[in-house]
């Protein structure tokens, strides 16, 4: 499970404790996902989502300070020897309040930021300007300011600054959470496309179970600093006994067929999804 | 006929004189009712808010809380008979003490000093955080914080309690404990205006749902109903909890209930709807 070989981030016997902390924000973590996966984070708050997220990035421990210990490789490198600045362009991370990392007074600034740091020349920079916007779907908005726009657009304009530096790995730290359905489902569309029109290979912490159930490849679950859960959204939410330590909200769909099994019911299939239990439960009509 | 509590009455509300932001609302709320709000980001759910805690005036038409016009009660006064619980529990929370926080209010209201402390004290208790009395309240987790915020609403005695968003930024854990709050001070008479997106929680714990669209009462009814108005819904992007979805598309198929707001009530019934059939495929053989 754990190999190296084909590894697009790579942890192993990771643990990190913050400054001053008593405790392990995460404990002995190995875990190895492939480029092009789509990963979810899931746990209670305080589980070490954030700080794993952190830890792609080299925020931790490069701004954050603390103990770390193991190793944390991301595209290759190895984040203790690597500067934020370089491990930026292999791993963008977008944050949950999507205010905390807008500062520039229009929307063509904001994005052109981090590539026009990185010293891209001005051509590439524009091409790169164009298909952020494009991919977040914010062309019409190229002048307009920020804080004139909505809290889904907000957030996919964070996400546009942060894939014009063209990363490898895009790290998503509950970005929907406080946006409004429409937003969310907007924020849901783009990081799908992402990972499906470009291969990019997606972390993202999230609660919302029933939006990823359909497009993630894998979820790791997350509970006092620990990997508790390593699999696929249908191997994770059918262990009612790790979702309930945990914390964990399975799809409402997923939570009937539990539900039914109790009750001495079982689906031909599994379902985390609504079309799914439409017909597992017709067939259970069926052939029941 | 009893007098509602809350009474919106033709309601519209301009900002700057001309960006209109409510238009013709008319909601009435009756004691001891548990509503949920929704719509989008911008369909008047803030603006309302505001209007009913006295902080906007209307611009046309007139709020009555307890019969009384807000235009002519200060926020002061209404903060009294509506407790309102804001989405972000931080920016509510200033006190070095959790019971000095929740001491505050009834302190402004200049109770006396006993008073003061038994309401604090039932406060506290009324949500599950007398252990944390002494403690930093920016120290808690967010779940907690969330509670103290409530507690030191409650410590006013306010009927109606208003909570905006309350689960945002919770996790399962923190949502299940602030909804299990509400849920009790509805039982002991209290009555709760939810303000949500979170679509689950209004099917699972709101008797009546109230869905606002640019500014317009788009549906209001209860929770039962409104959420089979898919065709409605469809208007404002909102989309049904999966078992209401569920139960609508199976509702022809197998003639199942297209209401069912909980996994319990749609397991039951399929359940039900499998035990028949067996028992006729008994007889039958």
């Amino acid at each position: 499970m754990n190999s190296f070989e084909d590894a697009h981030i790579y942890f192993e016997s990771v643990s990190y404790k913050y400054p001053n902390a008593s405790i392990n924000a995460i404990n002995n973590i190995n875990v190895s996902i492939k480029k092009g996966q789509f990963v979810v984070l899931m746990g209670a708050n305080g589980a070490g989502k954030t700080t794993f997220c952190q830890l792609l990035n080299g925020i931790i421990p490069h701004s954050v300070g603390g103990m770390l210990m193991g190793t944390v490789k991301v595209a290759g490198l190895d984040t203790k020897h690597h500067k934020i600045a370089e491990l930026s362009q292999k791993v963008g991370l977008v944050l949950q309040d999507p205010e905390s990392q807008l500062f520039t007074g229009s929307v063509k600034s904001e994005v052109a930021f981090g590539s026009e740091n990185l010293g891209i020349p001005v051509n590439e920079l524009r091409d790169r300007l164009e298909w952020a916007l494009k991919v977040v779907r914010l062309e019409q908005f190229i002048d307009r300011s920020p804080s004139a726009l909505s809290g889904g657009q907000k957030q996919r304009l964070a996400i546009a600054s942060v894939i014009a530096m063209r990363p490898e790995i895009l790290v998503l730290d509950e970005p929907t959470s406080q946006l409004d359905p429409i937003g969310s489902y907007e924020v849901f569309t783009v990081v799908k496309e992402l990972n499906q029109k470009y291969g990019m290979t997606i972390v993202m912490a999230t609660h919302h179970s029933e939006e990823i159930a359909e497009f993630s490849d894998r979820i790791l679950v997350f509970d006092e600093g620990v990997l508790v859960g390593d699999g696929s959204p249908k191997e994770i939410f059918t262990q009612k006994e790790l979702l309930l330590k945990t914390w964990i909200r399975e799809p409402q769909v997923s939570a009937l067929a539990n539900y039914l099994k109790q009750r001495g019911i079982d689906m031909p299939e599994f379902p985390i999804t609504v079309e799914e239990m439409e017909k597992y439960i017709l067939e259970l009509f069926q052939y029941g | 006929m009893q007098e509602p509590v809350i009474k919106i009455e033709n309601v519209d509300y301009y900002y700057h004189g001309n960006v209109k932001a409510l238009e013709n609302v008319n909601i009435n709320i009756y004691r001891n009712e548990i509503v949920g709000i929704i719509g989008q980001n911008g369909a008047g759910k803030t603006t309302l808010l505001k209007n009913l805690l006295g902080l906007l005036k209307p611009t046309r038409g007139r709020v009555l809380i307890d019969g009384i016009d807000t235009r002519k009660l200060s926020v002061a006064e209404l903060a009294v008979r509506e407790g309102f619980v804001l989405q972000n529990p931080d920016r509510q929370l200033f006190a070095d003490t959790v019971d000095k926080e929740v001491a505050f209010g009834p302190q402004n209201l200049g109770l006396p000093e006993e008073e003061i402390n038994i309401r604090a004290r039932e406060a506290m208790e009324a949500v599950g955080i007398e252990k944390f009395s002494t403690v930093y309240p920016l120290s808690l987790s967010k779940g907690d914080r969330a509670k103290v915020v409530i507690a030191s609403v409650l410590a006013m005695k306010p009927n109606i309690i208003i909570l905006d968003e309350p689960t945002t930024g919770q996790d399962y854990l923190g949502c299940m404990q602030i909804m299990q709050i509400a849920r009790k001070l509805h039982e002991q008479g209290h009555t709760i205006l939810i303000v949500t997106h979170n679509m689950s929680l209004v099917a699972e714990y709101t008797d009546r749902t109230i869905v606002l669209c640019k500014g317009k009462v788009l549906l209001d009814g209860a929770t039962r109903y409104v959420f089979t108005q898919t065709e409605v819904l469809k208007e404002t992007y909102i989309i049904p909890p999966q078992v209401t979805q569920l139960a609508q598309r199976l509702r022809n198929k197998l003639d199942i209930s297209p209401k069912a707001l909980t996994v319990e009530e749609l397991g039951d019934e399929i359940i039900a709807k499998l035990n028949s059939r067996r028992k006729k495929k008994l007889v039958a053989q």
